[in-house]
């Protein structure tokens, strides 16, 4: 097993202010960023803060921005880092820092809050839903986020601008909307709740450039983009801009 | 050591108040910059190219060549072209090159299109130029207004995207003649024309509206086999747009020019038999 001493660049501070702080710390084959945080914070400066649990990419807790590229710190290896490379670690930028690489992610529960939750079928009860895998497969790929927010970090609607927090649900949102409305059970139209009309006027969706980087950044590989937003985009103009859609919803409901 | 313990900047975006204090807008280390720049020098040589060929009006037409940026041509002044897709629909009034009626539609598909507006909002606008990389704009709306929000009419375009496909396959069938207008005949022309036409279709057929058109709008796939069968086709070409988008951005690119050169008279295409 070989072994190096590499360069790392830490912010350290809190809501008041702070910086970057230089450590030289011992790097082992097979290491990830984790790891060296925590050799950093064994050896160096036991009071880092920093947010994490299950070391296997699945928790979504240790999100933070390693050379300036948000990712888990977890799944980051060492070897992807040059030997003489300065491996410099901040906190997520798109939230509130609460201290060291920890950021208050409170955004993403308020907006986890305004999406309205599955609605039951009537005349089913649980353990009475059948569903073929043909139609639940689209939903099934949006479940295997594990929320560590780092699409919402990315994302320049709400990172490059704080204005938009209000209006702007985020991508891990919006693809939960997606993910309801493309549910085979679920009952939101027959009780009045239109997804599709909701995702642009409630939940931001015509704030979406679709320039990807909740995609690149999606440390589960979920297509975000290409399965989940633009798919919404389409639905949405299904409901509000495609004339002969709703002529054709008219004609058959009349009939 | 700490390098300095820096106040919160009073810019906004990704310094805002109580985010941790970074003056830099962004800390990447890689070359974040070379895709969007990729990019926009690419889109802006294509820009520049189609718009002197558009506006040239001339050497677009070499039996049995039409070049696609004049197919079809539907004015009075359009070059006779026997057996050709040169409809007179205007009539004598349209003055200015043909090309421009019929390239709105396949620039307002491509304008539309998820992909480019990824591409050109990246490298053109720099919203955001990178991910992770602060954009310079101070507000940002998106497509929530005029005229970004006319975006969602991409599935129109689309449609008419198909009925010029539906034209160049017609123009490649023709492309099987020799310049005397016999049938059975093959060129490097005729090559040159079936790989931009089944870039074309591969790129058109691949367009984020379609998937949702054949079948992504529906929520019970078990109920509508065929549109799924359908839906699950177009999602392995969708899942290229991006490369068929610039294959096919080259490929009518390199139609064209072919055209340009034979009938600018630079060289007599090669015939096979």
């Amino acid at each position: 097993m070989s072994s190096y001493e590499a360069r790392f660049r830490v912010w350290r501070g809190d809501v008041g202010g702070g910086g970057l702080e230089d450590f030289a710390v011992e790097v082992n084959d097979g290491e990830v960023v984790l790891d060296i945080i925590h050799r950093i914070q064994a050896t160096q400066a036991p009071d880092l803060a920093v947010r994490w649990n299950c070391k296997a990419g699945k928790c979504g807790s240790c999100s933070a921005e390693i050379n300036g590229r948000p990712r888990l710190l977890c799944m980051t290896r060492m070897s992807v880092f040059t030997r003489e490379e300065t491996v410099t670690v901040t906190p997520l930028r798109a939230f509130p820092v609460v201290r060291d690489l920890v950021t208050d992610v409170g955004f993403n529960y308020d907006k986890a809050r305004q999406v309205p939750a599955f609605v039951p079928p009537k005349g089913l009860a649980p353990g009475e839903y059948r569903m073929m895998q043909e139609d639940v497969d689209r939903s099934q790929e949006f479940r295997k986020c594990i929320e560590c927010f780092l699409c919402q970090d990315t994302c320049h609607v709400v990172r490059d601008h704080e204005e938009n927090k209000p209006a702007f649900a985020g991508p891990r949102f919006l693809m939960r909307v997606a993910e309801l409305d493309m549910h085979p059970l679920d009952a939101a139209d027959e009780s009045g709740l239109d997804r599709k009309r909701t995702a642009q006027d409630e939940h931001g969706l015509g704030y979406c450039n679709i320039t990807k980087c909740c995609t690149e950044v999606c440390p589960e590989g979920i297509k975000i983009t290409d399965n989940a937003l633009i798919p919404l985009k389409e639905r949405a103009v299904d409901r509000k801009y495609d004339p002969l859609v709703w002529l054709g919803s008219k004609i058959r409901r009349r009939s | 050591m700490a390098t300095g313990t820096e106040p919160h900047p009073s810019s906004g975006g990704v310094r805002t108040g109580t985010r941790a204090a970074i003056a830099a807008p962004h800390l990447r280390t890689d070359r974040w910059w070379l895709a969007p720049a990729a990019t926009a020098a690419g889109l802006f040589a294509f820009i520049v190219y189609s718009t002197w060929r558009a506006f040239a009006n001339a050497d677009y037409y070499a039996a049995p060549y039409v070049s696609p940026f004049y197919s079809p041509c539907l004015a009075e002044n359009c070059a006779p072209m026997r057996g050709g897709p040169n409809w007179d629909l205007l009539g004598g009034w349209w003055g200015v090159s043909p090309a421009i009626i019929i390239l709105i539609f396949p620039l307002g598909f491509r304008l539309t299109c998820y992909y480019y507006r990824k591409a050109y909002y990246r490298g053109f606008w720099m919203s955001p130029p990178a991910c992770a990389v602060a954009e310079p704009h101070e507000k940002y709306s998106g497509e929530t207004r005029f005229p970004l929000i006319l975006q969602n009419v991409h599935r129109y375009f689309f449609y008419a995207a198909l009925l010029v496909a539906g034209i160049l396959t017609y123009d490649t069938v023709l492309a099987f003649r020799d310049e005397n207008y016999a049938w059975g005949h093959m060129g490097l022309g005729t090559l040159v024309f079936l790989l931009n036409i089944v870039l074309i279709w591969a790129y058109t057929l691949s367009c984020h509206s379609c998937r949702h058109i054949v079948g992504g709008k529906l929520k019970h796939f078990s109920k509508h086999p065929v549109r799924y069968r359908v839906w699950q086709w177009i999602g392995k070409l969708n899942a290229r747009h991006m490369q068929l988008a610039w294959a096919s951005l080259l490929s009518v690119a390199l139609a064209d020019f072919y055209v340009y050169l034979v009938a600018s008279g630079v060289f007599d295409d090669p015939r096979f038999f």
